[in-house]
């Protein structure tokens, strides 16, 4: 009898966390499917789910129309650039606060993390004066910058509680064995961060990647990245659905794709320190 | 060689005196133990000898070479943690080899010295595991061998045993004991279990808030304390201590008396009380005695005696087994 309760309460909880599941893939599914429906399709009422006309015209629509390639080129540098920067700053930021942490270490932490509380458009303005100043705008640089400066307090933040899990002495003990720092650094302190910067860098390029206040405000053409590309398929020409779905699908494959692939590293890095 | 000598070994952190000048003298191929209660001081001290912590002030002394500006790197001791302090991503192997790879010696003798400590720590079969896949007690037979291998000046031991359950750490006592006279050499171990700290050493270092109380063999710390402190701390049950009128009997400001040298007088002259609380052990009966103004005394026999709770004795000291102290604590000895 207990038994069956207990089986009844495990197939419940299976359907709903399927059904919540299916739920926030949803709007993914739906942009994948319209991407594969004509413009009319994609708008009609009721919507066809499955059974409409497939077509992969969307794609060479898009691909016709704007230069699919320059923007996920750019996309690539921008992310990739902006993380690398980031992670070259926030390592040596990280690691003195982790391992030599002073009276003011917790409030500079908390002050980075402040900044991130702030609206971007707050300022925005500023912002963009500055970089038109400097000939920033739509340029590859730009962006890097911005979105290096936007990610960094994050960055400093996990790689922060990454470092901080390594404990004091194991460092002591390879000290004892005779490592000097440098070798310290080579066969004991990186070996042990491995996970922890792999997975900021992870989380840092999806983040940089799907960014798009200061992309949009910030290019037009030649620096535009991805999801520029996405912005241009809704103008005040018309809504271009299908097209738009097209754009979008071809935007995300790349990251989603990554993620796929690094979904234990990234949940650890979410979760990190949660749990002992 | 393994000789280590501090001369007024100072340590600071900011306005706090953690070690307020220690002066000792540790011989080659003995096993010293440091012990006091939380706080007194005697990690910083370990840590201060090993490196990982730079004096305030005072000489440490290794084989008569100053090491004060020496990094722990290069003062040739071995250290093993209270967190056992394993390299997580290496194998057991990588672990007690590190040092050695450190070292720069060839890959054939590192093998070779690796295999003949894993042999003397019954750690062969697990060479190649990582130190999560062992329990407590092989981690930290994995840290004495990594601090063995190196053939160290001397050994540092930070409480390695706290984080064994009681079965264990009776062993583990005992391995890193007979492991110690095998090797003969120098070590120095950290505990605040007078127990551990009474059967391992050759000598005893005593410490409380930052000061060396006593340095002594454990029978010298038994027999002869210097102080009340010294007297309070080593022996179980703790020493009873009796103040006022019985005291200035026999001309001390306070006098000690340890459990085990307290006798049940047959109506004679003593100290009569009433038992509040009587432990049967079996080997051993425990009576805790309200004498009144005297106070609350600790009294211990050996082997079974046929008292309860409620009844009503008298205790006297055995004459020469009492320990007299002044007034500021120090021992009256003659």
């Amino acid at each position: 009898m207990a038994r069956m309760a207990t089986k009844q309460r495990v197939a419940i909880s299976t359907i709903g966390a399927w059904l919540a599941g299916f739920l926030i893939f949803f709007p993914i599914l739906w942009m994948v499917l319209a991407s594969f429906k004509t413009e009319l399709e994609a708008f009609a009422i009721p919507p066809s789910f499955l059974f409409f006309h497939w077509t992969t015209e969307n794609y060479a629509t898009v691909q016709e129309r704007s230069d699919y390639i320059h923007h996920a080129l750019n996309s690539i540098i921008i992310a990739g650039g902006s993380t690398l920067i980031a992670l070259l700053i926030a390592i040596p930021a990280a690691w003195s606060m982790a391992f030599s942490p002073t009276k003011r270490t917790k409030d500079v932490l908390l002050w980075m993390l402040s900044t991130k509380m702030m609206p971007p458009v707050g300022v925005l303005v500023p912002i963009y004066l500055i970089w038109r100043d400097f000939g920033l705008l739509d340029s590859l640089t730009g962006l890097i910058i911005i979105l290096c400066l936007g990610n960094l307090p994050i960055v400093v933040w996990m790689l922060f509680t990454y470092f901080k899990e390594i404990p004091k002495d194991i460092l002591e003990a390879a000290r004892m064995d005779g490592a000097t720092i440098g070798r310290e650094l080579v066969y004991v302190l990186t070996p042990m961060a491995v996970p922890g910067l792999a997975s900021t860098l992870l989380l840092n390029l999806i983040l940089a990647w799907n960014e798009a206040f200061w992309t949009l405000n910030l290019s037009t053409l030649n620096a535009a990245p991805l999801t520029v590309f996405i912005a241009s398929y809704s103008s005040p020409e018309g809504l271009f659905w299908a097209k738009l779905s097209a754009a979008s699908t071809l935007a995300i494959a790349p990251i989603l794709v990554l993620g796929w692939f690094s979904q234990r590293q990234l949940v650890r890095g979410l979760t990190f320190g949660a749990v002992k | 060689m393994g000789q280590i000598t501090l001369q007024n070994v100072q340590k600071a952190f900011g306005p706090v005196h953690i070690i307020k000048g220690a002066n000792l003298d540790i011989d080659d191929g003995s096993f010293v133990v440091f012990v006091g209660p939380s706080g007194c001081g005697k990690t910083t001290l370990l840590r201060l000898i090993a490196g990982l912590e730079d004096v305030t002030d005072g000489r440490i002394l290794i084989d008569g070479k100053n090491v004060v500006a020496v990094p722990p790197a290069k003062r040739g001791l071995s250290m093993v943690f209270q967190s056992y302090a394993l390299y997580p991503h290496m194998s057991v192997r990588g672990n007690i080899a590190f040092g050695l790879k450190m070292a720069g010696l060839p890959k054939a003798e590192i093998n070779r010295k690796v295999e003949a400590a894993a042999a003397t720590l019954n750690l062969t079969p697990y060479l190649e595991r990582k130190p999560r896949e062992l329990s407590g007690g092989q981690r930290q037979r994995v840290a004495i061998g990594r601090a063995i291998v190196r053939e160290p000046k001397a050994f540092l031991f930070d409480e390695p045993l706290s984080n064994l359950d009681a079965a264990l750490r009776v062993q583990m006592r005992l391995e890193v004991t007979r492991l110690q006279k095998q090797l003969a050499t120098t070590a120095i171990y950290v505990t605040h279990d007078q127990v551990e700290a009474m059967t391992m050493a050759d000598k005893i270092v005593v410490l409380n808030a930052g000061q060396i109380e006593q340095y002594g063999t454990p029978l010298e710390l038994y027999e002869k304390p210097a102080n009340l402190f010294v007297a309070g701390f080593i022996g179980s049950p703790k020493m009873n201590f009796v103040n006022g009128e019985a005291a200035a009997k026999f001309g001390a400001a306070t006098i000690g008396v340890r459990p085990e040298h307290l006798k049940i007088a047959r109506g004679g002259e003593g100290w009569p009380g009433k038992i509040t609380v009587a432990e049967h052990l079996g080997s051993d009966t425990f009576l805790y005695v309200d004498a009144g103004a005297i106070g609350t005394l600790t009294a211990r026999y050996i082997g079974e005696l046929n008292l309860s709770a409620g009844d009503s004795i008298v205790l006297s000291p055995e004459p020469s087994r009492i320990h007299r102290f002044d007034k500021d604590g120090k021992s009256l000895r003659a």
